[in-house]
């Protein structure tokens, strides 16, 4: 068997665990969802999901401080983690032969990290550092008012990094009491794609994680975004020597029906995305030629999440020297009024959909990306999202697009941001010593 | 140590699995077929790089092969991407220092799309003025987003340090602002016709196909293509190691952030000490959390999200770097820090645990990097470039472990000392000294 089909268990502490045989290479990916990120985060305490994630990788009794590195290193094997809106995740990508170390270091973490004192310090300096290089880019800040502006109560109001004065003044104990709160085997997702036999690899899964008892969660943070009635806009200046565009709409959750449809209307106008969409050129989607081609823009693209609660759809441009803000706005705009007005071609949607073909094999190619994908997707809704992706997307038809971008794509379901440069005279170069 | 599980031994490419093929005209094909993806990878370079560019046309060789996809003589820009796109592939033409490289990706059945195309932008670009100006304008725009990145603008600045201005290395091979703008349409075609030949030409391929049909295809859209104009590269004008500390500070009011960029010039990849360089670089910045730089700069001293260090190692005498990043207040306290971490590499032995660690890690390593096609690929390209033998990464867990304690001192001491290298920063103004 190459490649073989996934198998759902559920643990009897409610841990659910994919698997996924690939034999065309002697690694194994194993992942360790946990179903809280920046969306479960309170005023005050912004960031703590992700600050957790990295107080993750400061040591448990078995595995002390520095231990883990240099175990994972030493077979050769690949690990980290990233927070995300909904979910924090973690895992490790090692030669088959190695992987007991990635589930014994999951299993172990999952109830025993220290959350040292010291060490929690040490590491709120290097978040800090960590949202300050962020901060260098113009893009950032931008990105950060507009959500502050697209979301006045739902959480996914606030960056998945935090605010900067919650990074100062959240305490140890906020950090630790997050952890204990949320990360329990009843609200982890555990999956496995790579060289291993289903059978033994389910005995070895349950044998450590099993005995890891189930945990009351608390019930979920979660204040719905009152309807937008109205656009909104922000504005950052700063130092820079670019301008950038974006328009945010507010998008439904990856459950609700019409998420698919505005995922395939994001093909035709921004390019390709979704799972291995990233592979795809982009240079023949409508936004390209109405903004780039016109030389308007140095580039533009378009994005949309699969998330728990509703989001946004984006649209980002990056101004060509020269051009207004008013221009790309209004060149945007024709570009979705042309979408609301009349059906996109026959051609153009099974240009999207074959796109979405190769897209969904290129990321079936890794072991890695496959993992992810299957987490993501079970968390969302059911690991078989995934598999549907191309699927559900061949069922969209151009009525369904113009459909979404009448209901989705107006003015008073938006939030503008420009970020508009001031002088800063550019970088100056200083004198060698 | 242990040896390699068969298992593992098995998946790595080699002169058995690995067809290797040159044809009349210079360009030499490698193939690997990996039937259980979909997809097949082509990767490959052509002796054309910012090398052969004068200082005054600097960004020449990046301009000219950014307008090679912009259109050709049988078909225009819309139509290179239609066709592309239209089946969920990509390809892309880039310029570097020492090569034009190139890279693409699409289903197994469409490789013949993907040469076909390939074949007509290196050998047929037009440089359509319209699209010309359009990519123009985008270069001039990226240029000015650059001049506002702190880990680029202190990486140009530590290149313009450590190497001398006759040197290619001390300018970076995307240009400058002035230079693109004055740059001519026929600047860029003559640079095609005087560079672009099928000489030194490597093409790899790996993924869903018969090797045979690889080959054959190249030869069919490659085979006949000859320039009695293109030029071997030149020799690299010599690079003297630092002689004393140098600091230079590139002001970008408004940041959050400095960048460092501490270090010399370092080995090529042809050097008999690359592989101890390699290794001490691993143990200096690159093991587990970024190595000892990680340790002191991150973990101990909770100063940078990143603390790593970087060794080039390409044709030529490519940088040997540290690179931080950390608030504006304790660039001193970083640059302190990576000076204790590369005294301790330079005057005391790495101990025998450590670098059984490293080999480990490097030789572990490999299966990972395999994985992919990509990989895959990446890797029979090295192996054809540097001339390292199609059985080099079977050879390679024994060479790595051959390696001993001193071996990584010498070379370490042979490029670095604590009292030579050069420190660029980049970010907001700073106070006080930081040397």
């Amino acid at each position: 068997m190459i490649n073989g089909s996934i198998t759902r268990h559920e643990l009897n502490n409610g841990m659910v665990i994919l698997l996924k045989e690939v034999h065309s290479a002697p690694v194994i990916s194993w992942w360790v969802m946990y179903r809280v990120g920046s969306r479960n985060e309170p005023t005050g305490k912004t960031g703590i999901s992700h600050w957790v994630e990295h107080m993750m990788f400061k040591g448990t009794d078995e595995f002390p401080a520095g231990s883990l590195d240099r175990m994972v290193d030493r077979v050769g094997g690949s690990w980290n983690a990233h927070t995300f809106l909904d979910h924090t995740a973690y895992y490790e990508t090692m030669p088959a032969d190695q992987i007991d170390l990635a589930l014994r270091i999951e299993a172990d973490r999952m109830v025993n990290a220290h959350f040292d004192p010291e060490e929690t310090e040490s590491e709120r300096t290097v978040i800090i550092s960590e949202r300050q290089g962020s901060e260098n880019s113009p893009t950032f800040w931008l990105d950060e008012e507009i959500h502050a502006a697209a979301f006045r109560v739902h959480p996914y109001h606030h960056q998945i990094i935090g605010d900067m004065t919650d990074l100062k003044s959240m305490t140890r104990d906020e950090l630790y009491g997050h952890y204990r709160q949320y990360y329990m085997p009843n609200n982890a997702i555990g999956v496995m794609v790579g060289a291993f036999d289903t059978d033994d690899m389910l005995a070895k899964i349950r044998a450590l994680y099993e005995s890891i008892p189930a945990g009351q969660l608390p019930r979920t943070f979660n204040r719905e975004e009152p309807e937008q009635r109205g656009e909104r806009r922000v504005m950052v200046e700063r130092e820079g020597n670019a301008s950038y565009v974006t328009l945010a709409y507010r998008a439904p959750a990856a459950s609700h029906e019409d998420w698919f449809k505005l995922a395939a209307l994001d093909s035709i106008l921004g390019g390709p995305s979704g799972p291995g969409g990233g592979n795809i050129g982009s240079k023949t989607s409508r936004l390209y030629r109405a903004l780039v081609e016109k030389e308007l823009a140095v580039s533009v693209s378009g994005g949309i999440s699969m998330t728990v609660d509703p989001y946004l759809y984006t649209i980002d441009a990056t101004l060509r020297d020269g051009r207004t803000h008013q221009e790309i706005e209004a060149a945007l705009d024709t570009e979705i009024s042309r979408l609301s007005g009349e059906l996109v071609s026959q051609a153009e949607l099974e240009k999207a959909k074959k796109q979405a073909r190769a897209a969904f094999a290129y990321s079936n190619e890794g072991v890695t990306g496959q993992a992810f994908w299957l987490a993501y997707s079970e968390h969302i809704e059911s690991y078989r999202l995934f598999g549907e992706y191309p699927e559900r997307l061949q069922a969209v038809t151009a009525e369904d697009i113009r459909d979404v971008a009448r209901k989705y794509l107006q003015p008073s379901r938006r939030t503008v941001g420009w970020f508009v440069p001031v002088e800063s005279n550019g970088a100056e170069e200083g004198e060698d010593e | 140590m242990a040896a390699q599980p068969s298992s593992i031994l098995s998946a790595i490419p080699g002169p058995d699995d690995i067809i290797r093929r040159e044809l009349p005209n210079g360009i030499t094909v490698l193939v690997r077929e990996n039937f259980s993806a979909q997809s097949v990878i082509i990767t490959g370079s052509l002796v054309a790089g910012a090398v052969f560019e004068s200082p005054e046309k600097q960004g020449l060789v990046g301009f000219a092969t950014s307008s090679l996809m912009r259109g050709t003589h049988n078909r225009t820009f819309t139509q290179i991407h239609e066709e592309l796109e239209g089946v969920g592939a990509n390809l892309r033409i880039g310029g570097g220092m020492h090569e034009v490289s190139f890279g693409g990706k699409s289903l197994g059945e469409d490789l013949p799309l993907l040469l076909n195309i390939l074949s007509d932008a290196l050998r047929h670009p037009s440089f359509p003025e319209a699209q010309v100006e359009r990519l123009r304008g985008e270069i001039m725009t990226g240029l000015k987003i650059r001049l506002q990145n702190t880990r680029y603008m202190a990486s140009r600045q530590f290149a313009r340090m450590i190497y001398p201005p006759e040197h290619p290395y001390h300018r970076f091979a995307d240009g400058e602002f002035e230079r693109i703008k004055s740059m001519t349409i026929e600047d860029l075609r003559s640079f095609h016709d005087r560079q672009f030949g099928p000489l030194g030409m490597l093409v790899v391929i790996v993924g869903n196909v018969k090797a045979d049909d690889a080959v054959a295809q190249v030869g069919h859209y490659f085979g006949d293509w000859l320039n009695p104009n293109q030029q071997p590269h030149p020799p690299l004008p010599p690079v003297a190691s630092p002689a004393e500390v140098s600091y230079a500070n590139v002001v970008i009011p408004g940041k959050s952030q400095s960048d460092i960029v501490l270090g010399v010039p370092g080995p090529s990849r042809y050097a008999d000490d690359f592989q101890a360089a390699r290794m001490a670089n691993n143990v200096l910045g690159v093991f587990g959390m970024m190595g000892r730089l990680g340790k002191n700069v991150r973990e101990e001293k909770g100063l940078a999200y990143y603390s790593y260090s970087q060794l080039e190692g390409g044709p030529g005498p490519g940088a040997w770097r540290v690179i931080a990043g950390v608030d504006p207040s304790s660039v001193k306290l970083a640059v302190e820090g990576i000076k204790v971490e590369l005294d301790r590499m330079l005057h005391e032995p790495v101990s025998e645990d450590d670098l059984e660690d490293n080999k480990m890690n490097l030789i572990g390593g490999l299966p990972l990097q395999l994985e992919s096609n990509e990989g895959v690929a990446g890797s029979i390209y090295n192996m054809e470039y540097y001339g390292l033998g199609l059985d080099y990464l079977r050879r390679y867990a024994e060479m790595i472990s051959t390696l001993q304690p001193t071996q990584l001192q010498e070379a370490m001491r042979r490029y670095w000392s604590t009292d030579a290298f050069a420190l660029a920063v980049a970010g907001p103004e700073l106070e006080g000294p930081v040397l």
